[in-house]
């Protein structure tokens, strides 16, 4: 799967109370929270989002909280994928069972906000079209490649007690 | 290779021969745990599945806590789904207000979390239990819905970190002041995907409410579960209830990835600053901040003993003019020894609010929002931009005692000075 967009930068430890405040976990609906995304650091975040876009941050992305109203926010407002240098464990796990494509990776101090780049998932090759360059980062587990193919957990669940 | 505690409980529920960190495994679970605002995404993907009924009825808890009694309409919605599914299913384990409680105080107390059992929760605080010697880790709602489905859930098996305190506590210093001083010396992802095993001389003379303030937090240092063996304290806890504990021990050839000791004896009480958990400071040297709330509570620090700490320094006292206090215990159970004791009265004298129990303003739900320049202490567990209300509010983390001293100064104090 290969997923292309615009880069919008973030920086270490963005919480599950930036991604998506509290007061909005009355909906379970993508596209309501999504407009919520990211609002308490960047107010007009989910209105400058076009569909396909990437989010790009640090450190320990998606800590705090087990809200899986996370994940859907932020495919909510038309985030195709997230490339962080390191996943806070609960979020990675809902990204996953939610079918949000996600990598790891230590390059991302090389990319900016506004950068145009290009994921391969498989392959975990990252391409910066804007500065010309290519990162390389681990491909995922067979068993989450699973999950993800099947097109989330239940999904994959389901495949199995048949 | 000898195995820590948190692998030994592993590898019973996963059904395999061995275990090392890194694996991926399914495990059954002995408890399924989610709450208002977790569980209606859990129930409406169990439902889109297909599958009728759940795997175990007895295995299911749902707590409505976060945002209950209901704080809107929506909120009434999300409360009510959770109330009918526990009916359309046979699930006993449902406590609705009235008999409901902070999740990760009550279900000790009820006895539905016992050493030895894999807990999953739709609630980052599960790893709580922990402190029972039970394996209790946080997932989202679409792993609920699995577990709902076949009673299992999918772990990678995390790495062991060992944390030793050695010394003694001083006056005012308790549990909440040993995590927040780990997470400051290690930082918010300082335990990232590793299970914390919390032992040593000081955790072994403290009692439970202590260790479940401890085991607590430890996803605040994003750690996956935070676990402390079970001892004669943990066995007399326990003692009353019916369904068959198991005590685990880690082997003393288990391997740990990393292993942090510190003696604690010069540890005064600390104070996580706006705004992450790991921006702790002595509470000495934040004597000249103002605080508009005080909140003693939460399913950190909302227990008998939390309680007893505010009113001994209470007692007498009122909250400084301009701050509102507001304290909740945990369980009705907690609040009616409240009341036996007498620490009601000091709290509603002392000019503070007594409220039912809820998580409230913890997460910035209800009955204690934050306007803008607002300034909290509170004894919840996560102060990130934002938390209990607007953006342009400040929350400061701590125990009990600095709180309650905090309501009676107006400014952020250390308890020996009341």
């Amino acid at each position: 799967m290969v997923i292309k967009g615009k880069v919008h930068k973030f920086s270490d430890d963005i919480n599950t109370d930036d991604i998506i405040a509290a007061k909005y976990l009355v909906s379970t609906d993508a596209q309501e929270l999504g407009k919520h995304c990211m609002e308490t650091i960047s107010q007009n975040f989910s209105q400058s989002v076009s569909p396909g876009d990437i989010i790009v941050a640090g450190r320990n992305f998606g800590c705090g909280s087990s809200r899986e109203h996370a994940p859907v926010a932020i495919k909510g407002c038309g985030i195709s994928a997230v490339i962080a240098k390191s996943f806070a464990a609960i979020f990675f796990r809902n990204a996953i069972n939610i079918g949000l494509p996600f990598l790891e990776s230590l390059d991302v101090d090389k990319i900016n906000d506004g950068d145009i780049i290009e994921i391969d998932l498989a392959s975990g090759i990252i391409k910066n079209i804007t500065q010309d360059k290519n990162y390389k980062t681990q491909a995922f587990p067979e068993f989450l490649q699973q999950i993800v193919q099947s097109g989330g957990l239940i999904n994959w669940v389901k495949k199995c007690i048949r | 290779m000898g195995y820590t505690i948190a692998e030994k409980i592993l590898l019973k529920h996963s059904g395999r021969k061995s275990i090392k960190p890194g694996e991926f495994i399914q495990a059954s679970v002995d408890v399924a745990l989610a709450n208002d605002i977790t569980a209606p995404l859990a129930i409406s993907e169990f439902k889109k599945s297909g599958f009728k009924q759940v795997f175990n009825k007895n295995k299911i808890v749902l707590v409505p806590d976060h945002f209950a009694p209901a704080k809107d309409l929506k909120s009434a919605n999300q409360c009510k789904i959770l109330a009918d599914f526990a009916k359309e299913q046979g699930i006993k384990n449902y406590f609705e207000i009235g008999s409901m409680g902070i999740e990760h105080a009550l279900l000790p107390e009820k006895g539905i979390v016992l050493p030895g059992d894999l807990v999953i929760g739709a609630d980052s605080h599960t790893c709580t239990y922990g402190a029972l010697g039970a394996y209790a880790t946080g997932m989202g709602s679409t792993d609920l819905a699995r577990a709902y489905i076949d009673g299992k859930c999918w772990l990678k098996v995390p790495a062991s970190m060992k944390f030793i305190y050695r010394g003694k506590l001083n006056k005012w210093v308790g549990g909440k002041d040993l995590i927040l001083f780990t997470i400051g010396q290690i930082g918010v992802d300082g335990a990232l995907y590793k299970v914390m095993e919390f032992c040593g001389p000081v955790i072994n003379k403290l009692g439970m409410d202590d260790r479940f303030s401890i085991c607590n937090m430890a996803i605040e240092a994003g750690a996956r579960a935070g676990l402390i063996a079970p001892d004669a304290i943990t066995k007399k806890f326990v003692a009353g209830f019916k369904r068959k504990s198991n005590f685990y021990q880690s082997d003393p050839d288990a391997v740990y990835e990393k292993t942090y000791e510190w003696d604690i004896s010069k540890l005064e009480p600390l104070v996580a600053c706006p705004h992450l958990p790991s921006n702790v400071k002595s509470v000495s040297s934040l004597k000249d901040v103002k605080v508009d709330q005080v909140v003693i509570g939460s399913c950190t620090n909302g227990r008998i003993s939390d309680l007893r700490i505010a009113a001994s320094l209470l007692k007498g006292k009122k909250a400084a003019s301009g701050v509102k206090l507001i304290i909740f215990p945990a369980t009705q159970k907690i609040y009616l020894q409240a009341v036996k004791e007498g620490l009601a009265e000091i709290f509603v004298k002392a000019g503070g609010v007594f409220s039912t129990p809820t998580c409230g303003p913890c997460l910035g739900g209800h009955m204690g929002i934050l306007t803008e320049g607002e300034v909290a202490i509170a004894t919840t567990n996560r102060n990130f931009l934002g938390r209990m209300g607007s953006p342009k509010s400040f929350v400061y983390l701590s125990n009990p005692a600095v709180a309650a001293a905090s309501a009676i100064t107006g400014k952020i104090t250390h308890p020996a000075k009341i």
